[in-house]
């Protein structure tokens, strides 16, 4: 593991700010979700959050991203604004989708977040196309694919994968491994399961195999696969193991042992992110302190903006169906 | 005017419009040096390139994905799916993405692609390379569905297909791609949503589209002569729908017979029949019929294609059914 020392300082806070922002959102979203204050279902990404951290600090604005239906991190760690996010999980007018589409299609095109999407595996297919356009207007864009263990194992892992080493498209694939596919243990239905990375010589592209919750390795492993793909040397996949801390959709069952439930604490990205800190002498105490109360403040304000906001009404059932 | 065939004007279409912009790519197994497994992009490999006349895997979900991913980020795109029976491979990108994401994402960014797949039988392909696909479809808020007969229409509707900035599904028909007719020399394009009547009449209308115009144009033909006014009229665009001229020729002919290539059990034949109970009721001299495929799927061999489509004496027999004495209600 490497030392914090070796990195900027700016940037060492960038990680830790980019991990809490995500953690305190999404527990205060479980707080007010199972408080009733929202419709529908969401999927939370809490454990999961040094991956999308890792990777949008090697991204441009103007960068593609793809998601899935567990995609409050991905937005979040590619600049989504907080308080349009909280509106649109609480159906408002004021979201970035109008309050139509809530936690599963949080989506701002504007900062290149192509959309959190409820169809598993579907990242892919959509990553490659932006990847596709990139090169074809020659922007030099690189396009991200976030998806989890459970997508690897659907048909469009296959297409995508091969579609974009036949081509050299400039698209990094991100597995978040979190282990679980809904309720399923991904080990008992997939034997690749631990080294999923190694699936990326059969499609002729480099492969990695990491630790998902390692901010650092995450942050380091994704620049070499962007610096790759701005270079016209084609896709990239990585295997990041990391730790799912929610169940697959908020009030679901909780399938953890109390073995799991030991084993994610140990391995617990923030936790041990802020131990190296300290050692490093880059924080203290107080700051960590005061860093979380600056963060749950913005979010608590985001709170307010969406409880504040206007409801989505039936006027609103039957626009955009088709654009003009 | 010139005559060409209707894989022709399709072909001349794209050229057209990917000439004008060089973000409008083509994308499909086949399309490329082979020129498209119905000849439909002849050529157009060395004129545009690699990169713009793409070469695909056989990867429907893979095509399809990247059309819609590179549409939604600056591009647009055309997917060739030769038979229109392989539209089940990819149906996910098509309904769950392509269709939606303009409605979910309140209008963020839009879907401009072009889905051209060829429907129908006669060509002997067998169960899994003869269905007519139209009503998986029409039934998905978000799409667009073209049907059209003749060269003349198919250039126009894939000018507009190409040019309109939602998904749009351009059925052609691989019966009809050596079809040869006239087509105008200068530019233009036919919108969606206008029916054509393609044989005016006042006893019965037939009510159809894609090959099966060509077949009750040859039965209006017959009857013409035996006082039996036949009006044909081909709705070209199935979603946007021409309610309008339905509903137009129903109130002057009084009587409606509906023909399509896809089975009649569940076809679109009963949303044009239900169109016109609900809303010309009182113009109706007699019931509706419906002209579709027997229930079974299509087999390879003339005689037994021949037996489950529609045929010409099916249609005669549907019209007479209803102009015969007894069959009218006063």
């Amino acid at each position: 593991m490497k030392s914090l020392l070796q990195y900027d300082k700016g940037l060492v806070r960038q990680m830790y700010e980019g991990m809490l922002r995500i953690r305190i959102f999404e527990e205060t979203q479980s707080r007010v979700f199972r408080a009733g204050e929202q419709e529908g279902f969401t999927h939370l990404s809490i454990g999961q959050e040094a991956i999308p951290t890792g990777v949008c600090l090697n991204l441009n604005r103007n960068d593609f991203i793809s998601s899935t239906h567990r995609g409050h991190h991905h937005m979040i760690a590619k600049g989504g604004d907080l308080k349009k996010m909280m509106a649109e999980l609480y159906g408002r007018k004021t979201g970035q989708c109008m309050g139509r589409s809530g936690s599963m299609h949080i989506a701002d095109i504007s900062i290149g977040m192509l959309g959190a999407n409820g169809i598993v595996g579907d990242s892919n297919p959509l990553a490659v196309g932006a990847a596709y356009s990139s090169k074809l207007r020659k922007s030099n864009q690189v396009a991200v694919s976030f998806f989890g263990d459970g997508a690897s194992n659907q048909g469009t892992f296959n297409e995508s994968l091969n579609m974009a080493a036949s081509w050299d498209l400039p698209v990094v694939f991100v597995i978040e491994n979190n282990m679980m596919s809904c309720g399923v243990r991904t080990a008992d239905v997939c034997k690749a399961l631990m080294f999923l990375g190694d699936r990326a010589a059969g499609y002729g592209m480099p492969g990695f195999n990491i630790d998902g919750n390692d901010v650092v390795e995450v942050y380091d492993t994704v620049k070499e696969a962007v610096a790759r793909a701005r270079r016209g040397e084609g896709p990239s996949l990585l295997n990041c193991m990391t730790t799912r801390l929610h169940p697959h959709f908020e009030g679901d069952k909780d399938m953890r042992t109390k073995d799991e439930i030991k084993e994610q604490t140990r391995r617990d990205a923030i936790a041990n992110f802020e131990a190296r800190m300290v050692k490093a002498r880059l924080i203290d105490e107080n700051e960590m302190k005061s860093t979380r109360q600056r963060i749950q403040a913005l979010v608590d304000e985001a709170v307010d903006f969406a409880r504040n906001s206007p409801r989505v009404g039936p006027e609103d059932a039957m626009k955009f169906v088709y654009a003009e | 005017m010139a005559r060409i065939m209707y894989r022709e004007a399709i072909r001349q279409a794209m050229i057209e419009e990917m000439r004008k912009d060089n973000n409008l790519f083509l994308i499909g197994y086949d399309v490329g040096r082979y020129g498209g497994e119905f000849q439909l992009s002849q050529g157009m490999y060395d004129m545009f390139g690699e990169e713009r006349v793409r070469d695909a895997p056989i990867s429907e979900q893979g095509i399809i994905g990247c059309a819609v991913g590179a549409a939604l980020t600056g591009c647009r795109a055309i997917a060739d799916i030769p038979f229109s029976d392989f539209m089940a491979m990819c149906m996910d990108q098509v309904v769950q993405q392509a269709a939606k994401f303009y409605y979910m994402f309140a209008g963020q960014a839009n879907v401009p692609i072009v889905i051209m797949t060829g429907l129908g039988a006669f060509i002997q392909g067998g169960p899994q390379h003869s269905q007519s696909v139209e009503v998986w479809f029409t039934n998905t808020p978000g799409l667009k569905t073209v049907v059209p007969s003749t060269p003349r229409d198919a250039k126009g509707l894939m000018k507009t297909a190409i040019q309109d900035p939602n998904p749009v599904i351009f059925l052609g028909h691989k019966a009809l791609y050596a079809l040869k007719d006239e087509v105008p020399e200068e530019d233009y394009s036919i919108p969606f949503g206008k029916a054509d009547v393609k044989h005016p009449g006042n006893d019965v209308t037939v009510i159809t589209y894609s090959l099966m115009v060509h077949k009750a144009l040859s039965v209006a033909a017959e009857l013409e002569k035996e006082g039996v006014s036949v009006e044909v009229l081909d709705l070209r665009s199935l979603v946007p729908l021409d309610k309008q001229s339905i509903i137009q020729s129903v109130e002057k002919t009084g009587r409606a017979v509906i023909v399509h290539e896809a089975p009649t059990n569940g076809g679109f034949g009963g949303e044009i029949a239900a169109v016109i109970a609900d809303e010309a009721f009182k113009a109706l001299k007699a019931p509706i019929k419906r002209v579709g495929a027997k229930w079974a799927p299509i087999p390879f061999p003339s005689a037994l294609e021949n037996e489950l489509l529609p045929s010409e004496a099916d249609i005669e027999a549907a019209i007479r059914s209803l102009v015969s004495s007894g069959a009218t209600v006063d």
